[in-house]
């Protein structure tokens, strides 16, 4: 049916009251199932008070216990960001996207290293991340809601507006999508691109995957690799890796978009793909019809 | 963000860090006066710009009297400095980092990232010191040693003694290296760095362990909690084009290209790069508008890309998700307008309100080229730079 979330998935907003959040939040409830799933707000400065007739609690174990939430999404702004992404982690929610971009690293690394000490169940996607969509069910982050159809063709990537851009070729192909992840572009981070695929693989309703990922890191090879010992032939994947024309030593846009000492650069990242079992492309106006192809 | 070699210096020695001594100076006057009060028989007079290889490229000199120093504080004050990460256009030299000599008995490595696999900071060191530590790491990578450092225990006595052992030092320098690596993790933590890094950390004759050179960068998402970092930005080392975009808040980097992009989202603005690069050319640069382009915002990103004299054409590739196809078209129109556009401008968009902006764009009476998709926008952008 779908990954992560579904239309039965109940999603506190921390960071309801900003600008953002507020924008945001009132079209993820207008999609689909929304006005069922949105059910809190968190702000502890206005607790007791309401937003778009979501009701805000003072905090995140609060919101939770009252409401029944087990997901949360994430506007605070960058300095108290990730200790919003701590707080929901403590509360033991399923899972926590966080949308916010522009977070120090070493907030993230000080987060994430509490969260494996600590052997937290949380999954954390993001941050700097477009969010989680499961098309005719429920969204939940920024991506613009109409472009999805509902469908078996799964996508991770790191990139927003490329994830639109694969969506968007597979919705006008007629190819729906049983969940699109973004996993967004810093370098310490959630979930990685291996995490997604290999809950595609076992989602019984989805039938192929398209992989998007950028120059730096390694994540692409890792999951290309976990691809090929675990499950190659199981189901068909098809990427493409953004940067083939990046400079090295200049960071593209995207804090982790960097090649750095000779690694992570698009031509090694396609080769291990296409290695694992993997087709590729390099031409992004093709992802869709790569895919078409491989179905 | 990028600080100079004397500044990086100034920082570690705040976290007990040994350095030479040193001062920077801005013209040959303040670099004899430096001298001077420094004294001693010799005296290295170094280059300070942000870009590293500046010992070869002739930026790094060992002066041996005052006349010396007098000498080469000339040449290179003002010289366009060429190393291999500076282009071949070079850098000019704004200021000097000069130091009292050293004895050097062994040159090792050491440096600090982010690792992205493990999400902690790593320690690598290496024997291999004052090398290109990236051939080192090709050729023969069990000569670098790694520690990934926890979070919470910092750096500790054990894992510094370790390394310092395998890289070399002897046991009676021991405990100098520990106060040199722990001084540098402290600071890379403290400071938010992005990279720190000291090559060559050297043995003295004397069993004095000092850190020659050092290099560090910050992350720029984390300069608001460091004022004192953020006074060290040199804007003479960046790109003036880059900094002018940022105050725009748009992301800008100059390439080598012809053809001007302007993109909405980091990740469709490299694959738009590439899908130009696909059919033939090559992007003039990287330009992500963001989420919450604005007419004004538009109009920037136009002036900036123009001001390039290798533009010869300019595509835009927006997919409208939150930001509708109609305000960037609007934006689009009073840009081309205002800049009196005279070089050929494709548009590609997508998504949100998207027949709605390119009804904008055909009423504009301007000469715009739409295309359908990315590589229609990339072969557009190519034939009408060809038929330039």
């Amino acid at each position: 049916m779908s990954i992560y979330i579904n239309k039965d998935t109940r999603v506190l907003t921390q960071g309801i009251t900003g600008k953002t959040g507020q924008f945001h939040t009132k079209m993820c409830k207008d999609y689909a199932n929304g006005a069922n799933c949105f059910v809190a707000g968190v702000n502890p400065k206005k607790a007791g008070e309401s937003y778009e007739g979501i009701p805000i609690f003072a905090s995140v174990k609060d919101a939770k216990a009252q409401t029944g939430a087990n997901a949360s999404v994430i506007y605070v702004p960058p300095p108290g960001a990730a200790a919003a992404i701590w707080e929901a982690v403590e509360a033991d929610l399923d899972l926590v996207i966080c949308i916010t971009e522009g977070i120090p690293v070493r907030d993230m690394i000080e987060v994430k290293n509490r969260m494996r000490k600590e052997n937290r169940k949380t999954v954390l996607c993001g941050p700097n991340c477009p969010g989680i969509i499961t098309p005719d069910e429920i969204k939940i982050g920024i991506m613009p809601g109409h472009i999805h159809m509902k469908g078996r063709i799964g996508v991770v990537s790191r990139s927003g507006t490329l994830t639109y851009e694969a969506v968007g070729q597979l919705t006008e192909l007629g190819l729906g999508q049983s969940t699109a992840v973004g996993i967004g572009g810093d370098p310490v981070n959630g979930m990685k691109h291996k995490d997604v695929l290999e809950a595609f693989m076992n989602d019984p309703d989805t039938d192929a995957v398209i992989m998007i990922g950028e120059i730096g890191g390694s994540d692409e090879e890792a999951a290309a690799r976990w691809y090929a010992d675990e499950c190659k032939n199981k189901k068909p994947v098809i990427g493409f890796i953004a940067g083939v024309t990046a400079p090295p030593g200049k960071r593209m846009g995207h804090a982790g978009a960097i090649i750095s000492g000779g690694k992570g650069t698009a031509q090694e990242k396609l080769a291990v793909m296409e290695e694992c079992g993997i087709r590729t492309t390099k031409n992004p106006a093709e992802m869709g019809k790569l895919l078409k192809a491989a179905l | 963000m990028k600080i100079h070699e004397h500044q990086a210096k100034e920082v570690l020695r705040k976290y007990g860090v040994t350095t030479p001594r040193g001062k920077a100076c801005f013209t040959v006057e303040e670099a004899v006066a430096a001298a001077e009060e420094l004294g001693g028989p010799v005296w290295v007079v170094k280059a300070q710009i942000h870009a590293g290889g500046r010992g070869k490229g002739g930026g790094v000199k060992l002066a041996k009297s005052m006349d010396q120093v007098r000498e080469l504080a000339g040449n290179i004050l003002g010289m366009q400095l060429v190393t291999h990460q500076t282009g071949p256009e070079g850098q000019k030299v704004r200021r000097l980092l000069v130091e009292e000599g050293a004895d050097i008995k062994k040159e090792l490595y050491v440096g600090m990232v982010v690792d992205r696999s493990t999400q902690v900071v790593c320690l690598m060191a290496s024997s291999e010191g004052g090398m290109d530590i990236e051939e080192v790491a090709a050729h023969t990578p069990e000569k670098i040693h790694k520690v990934f450092v926890d979070p919470v225990a910092g750096l500790t006595d054990a894992e510094a003694d370790d390394v310092a052992r395998k890289i070399g030092v002897p046991e009676a320098s021991v405990a100098k290296a520990r106060a040199q690596l722990q001084g540098l993790y402290k600071a890379f933590w403290d400071t938010d760095a992005s990279l720190a890094e000291i090559n060559p950390l050297i043995l003295t004759g004397s069993g004095d362990v000092v850190a020659l050179d050092a290099k560090m960068n910050f992350d720029s998402n984390a300069l608001y909690r460091h004022p004192d970092i953020m006074e060290m930005r040199d804007l003479d080392e960046e790109d003036p084009a880059e900094v002018e975009a940022s105050q725009f808040d748009l992301s800008y980097i100059s390439l080598d290209g012809n053809i001007g992009c302007l993109v909405n989202g980091a990740g469709l603005a490299m694959a738009t790069m590439d899908t130009i690069k696909l059919f033939g050319a090559e992007p003039a640069n990287f330009l992500d508008v963001g989420g919450g382009a604005t007419t004004e915002k538009v109009t920037e990103a136009f002036k900036i890309m123009l001001r390039n004299p290798k533009v010869k054409g300019i595509l835009v590739n927006i997919f409208g998700g939150i930001m509708r196809c109609d305000t960037i078209a609007t934006g689009v129109v009073a840009a081309a307008k205002e800049v009196n556009l005279h070089v050929p401008l494709v548009v590609r968009m997508k998504g949100t309100n998207e027949d709605l902006g390119k009804q904008i764009l055909r009423d504009s009476g301007l000469p715009i080229i739409t295309a359908n998709n990315m590589a229609e926008a990339a072969q557009n952008s190519v034939s009408a730079i060809a038929g330039n």
